[in-house]
């Protein structure tokens, strides 16, 4: 994950030691200063994601990586990030909770937090990769859709895939697509710091360019000075949503194992995926037609096609390291298809035999 | 005259009990026993989030005797301050008998310096009658060794590597105890566990004050510090022999230097032992060892001014008693 948030541009890392995150962190004070970038280690949670914005805004693609109880502290200055407009990656190696849980265990309890933890509405960006090699594509692939949407981008591992050690290849970094953050094209005294044309996404200024304007938390105008002028606080409301539901294509992304003639499909995200591909297999074997639909993209959610794939099906099963959360989401656009949760929130591994198991429970109903 | 310290310690109940699972020459535990043996009152724990809180309560047992809260890493001052004034309220009420109940918070330096300075830093200001000891072991050595504002310089950590590029920590430590000290709380003091009976003397002190009171413990770690685990006492004792870690308390704003050593002896010889220095030795760092020695030399010299004439003299008998050197 280190060396993709490098690869990707990734220039300055703000972040506080807490288990099972706390690898990134020594990785990156070890490879920043190779490249020139910055490491700080922060006196606490709250203070690393406010050094991650400030200098995100002047200029350096910034992360911060954390886990549970850190993420909790982090929020207000997401839900700033978003307000704002200020590309981020933020990791959290999801860990048991609630509060200090089980540091060294792995969960997916922190799905609904990624989506809904800062308060207001807002729109955000997660992404859960399900092994090394992937972690590193979403890595990298979470700093250019920060920089495309101006937005903060989570990523969701966990404790698993936070401490495994697996064999991964690594594309050469010269071949990467990287999305950098676009430039005003207007000199700075015309410059409207959200201002849109053609997209929902501003252009933006980073400090030190001569640009200068001003940056809240508080509701504002194209200027960015405050207000509370209905009209104004609808329309960046809307366009703060609009910049993500607007462009679920270029977002959303989803694997499909064995689905053509699958009747009952698993929805599993995660290192929980892994286990439910092996599951697939062995349910194959004894002849039951199953597959994996695995949404790398957590948020926005891919209920498009969990939709498309409910009317297909018997019956969908979601397991998940939480006492049901995703599920929720594919209830939601499951229409009449029965759907049926199998969780497990011990800290332990949901076992391939777990979902073999319900796979044959539904089989026969 | 036998010692009061050492003859409550002889009487008290084991207020924590061995079967701990921290590492074999940590002092955390050590500094634990020291300062809760030394008050009869019975007492409440809170311990943030750390190596102490880790390896005292796994279940299913517990080391603790007494009573204790583990809240988050943030907070422990925050959480015992709520415990200390419901008791107030409830006592004032009579809902709970009249009976005096000392509060303790534990915390490590990065409960203390970092994460946990601004919950500290409001209970001192409320003035909340509790006691709070930072066991200070110089890095978070429960999540794998990062560094912390109460990082020595120079001291090679996960997050301050000693490397080509880098040479281990770059940033002078905060000096929390001065920062504690700005609070203008009744009872300041910094001490080691090397040397046990100021330790004990002082907690002893920090319990009798009305209000709140601060005690900053030196703590090695051999985990960390790369140390031998049969140098841990010897570390504490060193750190304070070369004047890196004077021993020394501010009762009501009255400074008071508590142990002047017979022959301060050069730094080296405290970081020699520790293999988070080790990097010092090995390549061109002389200047850097230069400049942790004038850093040492610097903070006794300002000591020294402050304590004035109240420097202990060692030929003296009854100094030696009152703090069993």
């Amino acid at each position: 994950m280190a060396k993709a948030a490098i690869d990707a541009g990734c220039r300055f890392y703000a972040g506080y030691p807490i288990t099972p995150s706390s690898e990134i962190a020594a990785d990156m004070s070890h490879l920043l200063p190779r490249v020139g970038g910055v490491f700080i280690q922060m006196e606490d949670e709250i203070a690393s994601m406010g050094a991650v914005i400030g200098a995100s805004l002047a200029g350096l693609k910034a992360m911060t990586a954390t886990s549970g109880p850190g993420f909790s502290l982090k929020l207000e200055n997401i839900g700033f990030a978003c307000m704002a407009e200020v590309p981020c990656v933020i990791v959290n190696v999801m860990r048991g909770g609630p509060s200090t849980g089980l540091p060294t265990l792995p969960s997916q309890g922190d799905v609904m937090q990624a989506r809904w933890g800062t308060h207001g509405d807002h729109s955000i960006i997660a992404l859960a990769p399900s092994n090394l090699t992937e972690t590193y594509w979403e890595t990298v692939r979470a700093f250019n859709l920060a920089e495309e949407y101006r937005a903060p981008v989570i990523l969701l591992l966990d404790e698993i895939l936070g401490h495994m050690s697996e064999r991964v290849e690594l594309p050469d970094p010269s071949e990467l697509e990287i999305f950098n953050r676009v430039a005003p094209q207007v000199p700075p005294e015309a410059y409207l710091p959200y201002a849109t044309s053609g997209s929902h996404v501003p252009p933006m200024a980073n400090f030190f360019t001569g640009y200068r304007y001003h940056v809240t938390g508080l509701t504002h105008d194209l200027t960015g000075f405050p207000t509370e002028d209905p009209e104004i606080t609808e329309a960046l409301m809307r366009r703060l949503d609009a910049k993500i539901t607007d462009n679920l294509n270029g977002i959303i992304k989803y694997e499909e194992t064995h689905l053509e003639d699958a009747d009952i499909a698993i929805v599993a995200y995660g290192s929980v995926a892994r286990s439910a591909r092996v599951a697939v297999e062995q349910a194959r074997e004894e002849g039951m037609k199953v597959g994996v639909f695995r949404p790398v993209t957590l948020w926005p959610f891919p209920g498009k096609q969990v939709a498309h794939l409910a009317s297909h099906v018997k019956g969908l099963l979601v397991p998940e390291m939480n006492l049901g959360q995703i599920v929720g989401e594919v209830e939601r656009v499951a229409g009449s298809t029965p759907v049926v949760p199998l969780n497990q929130a011990n800290g332990q591994p949901i076992p391939p035999s777990g979902i073999l198991t319900a796979l044959r429970y539904m089989e026969r109903k | 005259m036998p010692n009061p310290e050492l003859l409550l310690a002889s009487k008290h109940s084991e207020p924590m009990a061995s079967g701990h699972s921290l590492c074999a020459g940590c002092a955390a535990g050590v500094i634990v026993r020291q300062v809760i043996m030394s008050v009869e009152d019975p007492v409440v724990v809170a311990n943030a989030t750390g190596c102490l809180e880790v390896c005292t309560g796994v279940y299913p047992v517990t080391s603790w005797n007494v009573s204790w809260i583990h809240n988050a890493f943030a907070n422990v001052a925050a959480t015992l301050s709520g415990v200390e004034s419901a008791y107030r309220a409830l006592r004032k009420r009579g809902e709970i008998p009249a009976r005096e109940i000392k509060f303790v918070a534990f915390g490590g330096d990065g409960g203390t310096y970092d994460i946990g300075l601004q919950s500290l830093s409001g209970v001192m200001e409320r003035g909340h009658d509790l006691v709070y000891v930072c066991y200070d072991n110089g890095a978070y050595m429960n999540t794998g060794v990062q560094r912390s504002s109460a990082t020595p310089l120079g001291a090679n950590t996960s997050t301050s590597p000693a490397g080509n590029l880098t040479s281990g920590k770059a940033e002078l430590r905060k000096d929390m105890t001065a920062i504690a000290e700005a609070h203008g709380i009744p009872y300041v003091a910094q001490s080691s566990p090397g040397y046990y009976m100021d330790l004990m003397h002082k907690a002893r002190r920090a319990f009798q004050t009305k209000g709140p009171a601060f005690l900053n413990v030196l703590s090695p770690c051999p985990l960390g510090w790369a140390s031998e685990p049969t140098d841990s006492l010897v570390l504490a004792r060193l750190a304070v022999d070369t004047c890196m870690w004077p021993l020394f308390e501010i009762a009501k704003g009255q400074f008071s230097l508590t142990y002047l050593p017979l022959e301060k002896k050069p730094v080296v010889e405290w970081l020699k032992l520790q293999g988070r220095f080790r990097h010092l030795f090995q390549s061109d760092h002389q200047n850097l060892i230069d400049q942790i020695q004038s850093g040492v030399d610097q903070n006794w010299q300002k000591i020294l001014e402050r304590a004035g004439s109240a420097v202990p003299s060692f030929a003296g008998p009854a100094d030696s008693d009152r703090w069993g050197y």
